[in-house]
C-alpha cells in the first residue's frame, strides 16, 4: 500500500487497448498468448521504471485479448508491490454490474487496495446484442448500471429494481470493499457531456481519453465536469479528480521517432490510413520525437485541462513489438515523468488532490481510526428478513457509505 | 432586425464549375429576396473540393481537422442554407453526401435549405425530389418547396424557354428568403450546457429517473 505521504500529486502510468497487431515492419502478428505475456511483461517494467499505474482495455472481440481485465490485473498485482491496477475502459454497459461489482471488490481485495476502474460505454455496435444489449440504449445503461454498482459497493443488502436487469432483492456483492472503501471510479468519455455530469453528480473522476482527438474537445468536456463537480457540492472545480489519457513515441532525436513510429501509425488501427503523421500529431495530443518534446508538449497539458491528477500514456499498440515499448517505458521513466512530475507540481495550489489512492481514502473516511473488518454473520438465507448480514451494525447512508464516501 | 447568414455548399469537382455558378446564382437571388423584403443577409460558401480530403479523414479518424471544423460551423449555424451537388449515377455526389455524414444527425433540424443540383442533361432533373430531397426530410430540415435543376443546356440558352433557369432560381430564392424571414435568428445551441443535454432546470436526478427520487 502506497505511503500517503509520498503519493504522487500526477499519478503517471501507461493504458493498453490490448489489440494483437500485426507488426507492419515484419508482417509478423504476435499470437494471443505471445501479447499476453508481453503485456504482463510491459506491465511489471512499468513499475520498474517507476511509473504509478497500469490500466487495461476490456473487449469481446478479435483482435483483441483483454477479455478478463480483473484475471490480468489480479496477476499482475501479485508480481508487482507499488503499481496501482486500472481498466480502460470496464464495460459499464455490457457487463452485468452485480458481476463489476464482484470482481473488482475481489480485485481489490487481492491487490491490497491498488486498484480502481474506468467505466466506459464501449463504442463497438456488434458487441452489445452478444450480452443482450442495444447500444442504442448505451447511455441509459450505462446510467442505470452505475447507479447499481454504486449502491452495490456502499449498501450490504441491495434492494433494486431497473428497466436492464433481473430485480435484486435482498441480494449482498461479495466481498464488501476492502477497508470499507469502494474503489476509486474514473468514468471516460470521449463526446457525451452526460458522462461527465454522472462522474461530477457522483464526485467520481472524470477521464479524457485524449488521444482520438483534438485537446479543444476533452477541454470543454473537462470544463462542464469540473463546472458540475462544484454544482453537486463537492467542492470547487479545480478539487476536481481529472485523468488524460496521451500518446507518445520516442527516440533520441526526433527524425528517428519520426521514421520508426511511421509505419506503425500508418497502419494502425482506429486512426491508420487516414490523416499524415504529422497532421495527426498537430491536431492530437499524439507526440512522436525525442524525449523533450514529449516532456514539453505534456508539460502543457495543465494549461489546457487544469491542474490533473493521472496521465496516461498509449505507447504498446498498433503491432509495437516488446522491445521498443520496453525502451519507451525506459524513455518515459528514466527522462520524461521524473521531468513531467517536477514541473506539474510546480505552483500546483495546495487545494488541488493528490491522485487518489486506497490509502489516502481510508485515511480520508477513518482518520487513525480503524477500518471496516466486514465478518458475516452465519449464513441463514434471510438476507431479506433478518438483521444486517454483517456483525458490524449497518452504517447510515450519508456517512462513510453515502456519498461522502466517493470522494 | 438582425442581419442573417446564408451557408451555401457547393459540392462541384472542377474550376469553374456549373456548380458553383448555380450555387452564386441561387446565393445572390436569396440576399436580393431578402433585400426586398429589409433583410440584410451575408453569404459564406463552402467549397467541399477544398475539404475532400478533411472530410475523408474525418470519416477514418471521427473528428474534423481544424478546417473542416469551421466550415461545418459555418454551415450549421447559419440562418438558412443553399445546397447545389452534381448529380452523378443517378444521385448527389459521394463526396456532397460524405460531407452530410460528418454532420452531426441534429445538426439540419428546422434548417430552411434551397436545394439545387446540376448535371449534363434535364433527364436527370427528379434526381432532386427521389434523392435529395429525402436526405434532408431524414435530418429535419426544412427544404422549400421548389428545388432548382440546372442541365447544360439551361447556360447555353437552350434551355426552358417557358420557365427559364433565371425564374426558377428567383422562385427558389424567394421561398428561402422567406423561410428564412420567418424564422427566428440563428442561435447556435451548446451541447456542453446542462440545460441542452439535461432539459431546462433539470438535474442528474432526472437522467436516473425514479433512481434518485427526482
Amino acid at each position: 500500500m502506497s505511503d500517503i505521504t509520498t503519493a504522487p500529486d500526477v499519478q503517471f502510468g501507461i493504458f493498453t487497448v490490448s489489440d494483437v497487431t500485426q507488426d507492419p515492419t515484419t508482417g509478423v502478428t504476435p499470437s494471443e498468448a505471445e501479447r499476453i505475456s508481453a503485456t504482463v511483461e510491459i506491465a511489471r517494467h512499468a513499475e520498474e521504471v517507476g511509473l504509478d499505474v497500469f490500466a487495461l482495455g476490456e473487449h469481446h472481440n478479435p483482435p483483441f485479448w483483454s477479455s478478463s481485465p480483473t484475471t490480468t490485473l489480479a496477476y499482475i498485482a501479485a508480481q508487482t508491490r507499488s503499481l496501482i491496477l486500472s481498466t480502460a475502459t470496464t464495460l459499464i454497459t455490457t457487463n452485468d454490474p452485480v458481476k463489476i461489482a464482484e470482481d473488482y471488490a475481489m480485485l481489490q481485495h487481492l491487490s491490497g487496495g491498488r486498484m480502481d476502474l474506468m467505466l466506459g460505454r464501449g463504442n463497438t455496435g456488434p458487441v452489445y446484442p452478444w450480452f443482450g444489449k442495444d447500444i442504442r440504449q448505451g447511455l441509459p445503461l450505462a446510467i442505470e448500471s452505475y447507479a447499481l454498482l454504486h449502491k452495490l459497493w456502499r449498501e450490504d443488502v441491495v434492494d433494486w429494481e431497473g428497466k436492464f436487469r433481473t430485480p435484486l432483492n435482498g441480494f449482498t456483492s461479495t466481498p464488501r470493499p476492502l477497508d470499507g472503501i469502494p474503489p476509486f471510479v474514473w468514468h471516460g468519455s470521449i463526446r457525451t457531456p452526460e458522462i461527465a455530469e454522472q462522474a461530477a453528480y457522483y464526485g467520481d473522476g472524470f477521464f479524457a481519453n485524449n488521444i482520438f482527438w483534438p485537446a479543444e474537445h476533452y477541454q470543454r468536456l473537462i470544463a462542464l465536469y469540473r463546472q458540475r463537480w462544484e454544482h453537486y457540492g463537492h467542492g470547487a472545480p479545480e478539487t476536481a479528480i481529472v485523468g488524460l489519457g496521451g500518446q507518445v513515441f520516442m527516440a533520441k532525436n526526433s527524425q528517428d521517432a519520426v521514421r520508426q513510429f511511421r509505419p506503425y501509425f500508418d497502419n494502425a488501427p482506429v486512426y491508420g490510413h487516414g490523416p499524415s503523421l504529422e497532421d495527426f500529431a498537430e491536431m492530437t495530443p499524439l507526440t512522436v520525437g525525442s524525449p523533450q518534446q514529449v516532456i514539453d508538449r505534456y508539460a502543457g497539458m495543465r494549461d489546457l485541462f487544469g491542474d490533473y491528477q493521472r496521465q496516461l500514456f498509449l505507447i504498446d499498440h498498433a503491432g509495437l513489438p516488446l522491445k521498443t515499448v520496453l525502451e519507451q517505458l525506459d524513455f518515459l521513466g528514466g527522462e520524461v515523468v521524473p521531468v513531467l512530475r517536477k514541473e506539474l507540481a510546480r505552483d500546483r495550489p495546495a487545494a488541488v488532490p493528490a491522485g487518489p489512492t486506497h490509502a489516502a481514502r481510508v485515511a480520508a473516511a477513518y482518520g487513525d481510526g480503524p477500518t471496516r473488518q466486514a465478518r458475516p454473520r452465519a449464513n441463514r438465507g434471510d438476507n431479506m428478513s433478518g438483521p444486517n448480514p454483517y456483525q458490524d451494525a449497518p452504517v447510515a447512508a450519508g456517512a462513510a457509505f453515502g456519498l461522502g464516501g466517493a470522494r | 432586425m438582425s442581419v442573417r447568414r446564408i451557408a451555401v455548399v457547393s459540392a462541384g469537382l472542377s474550376s469553374p464549375s456549373s456548380t458553383r455558378m448555380l450555387a452564386d446564382r441561387l446565393a445572390a437571388a436569396t440576399v436580393a429576396a431578402l433585400a426586398d423584403q429589409g433583410t440584410e443577409a451575408t453569404v459564406d460558401v463552402i467549397e467541399l473540393r477544398d475539404h475532400a480530403h478533411d472530410i475523408t479523414n474525418n470519416l477514418l479518424t471521427g473528428f474534423a481537422p481544424p478546417a473542416l471544423e469551421s466550415a461545418i460551423n459555418t454551415v450549421v449555424s447559419a440562418d438558412g442554407l443553399i445546397v447545389v451537388t452534381p448529380i452523378f449515377s443517378t444521385s448527389y455526389s459521394g463526396l456532397f453526401k460524405s460531407f452530410i455524414d460528418v454532420l452531426d444527425p441534429d445538426a439540419l433540424r428546422g434548417m430552411p435549405v434551397l436545394i439545387g443540383a446540376n448535371a449534363g442533361t434535364a433527364r436527370h432533373s427528379l434526381a432532386i425530389d427521389y434523392a435529395i430531397r429525402p436526405l434532408f426530410a431524414y435530418l429535419r430540415a426544412e427544404a422549400v418547396p421548389t428545388g432548382v435543376f440546372a442541365a447544360s443546356a439551361d447556360w447555353g440558352g437552350q434551355g426552358d424557354d417557358v420557365k427559364p433557369l433565371r425564374a426558377r432560381v428567383d422562385r427558389g430564392a424567394r421561398e428561402l428568403a422567406a423561410a428564412v424571414a420567418a424564422r427566428p435568428s440563428a442561435r447556435a445551441g451548446d451541447p456542453f450546457d446542462p440545460a441542452s443535454y439535461l432539459g431546462e432546470g433539470k438535474s442528474f436526478g432526472h437522467l436516473l429517473g425514479g433512481l434518485a427520487g427526482e
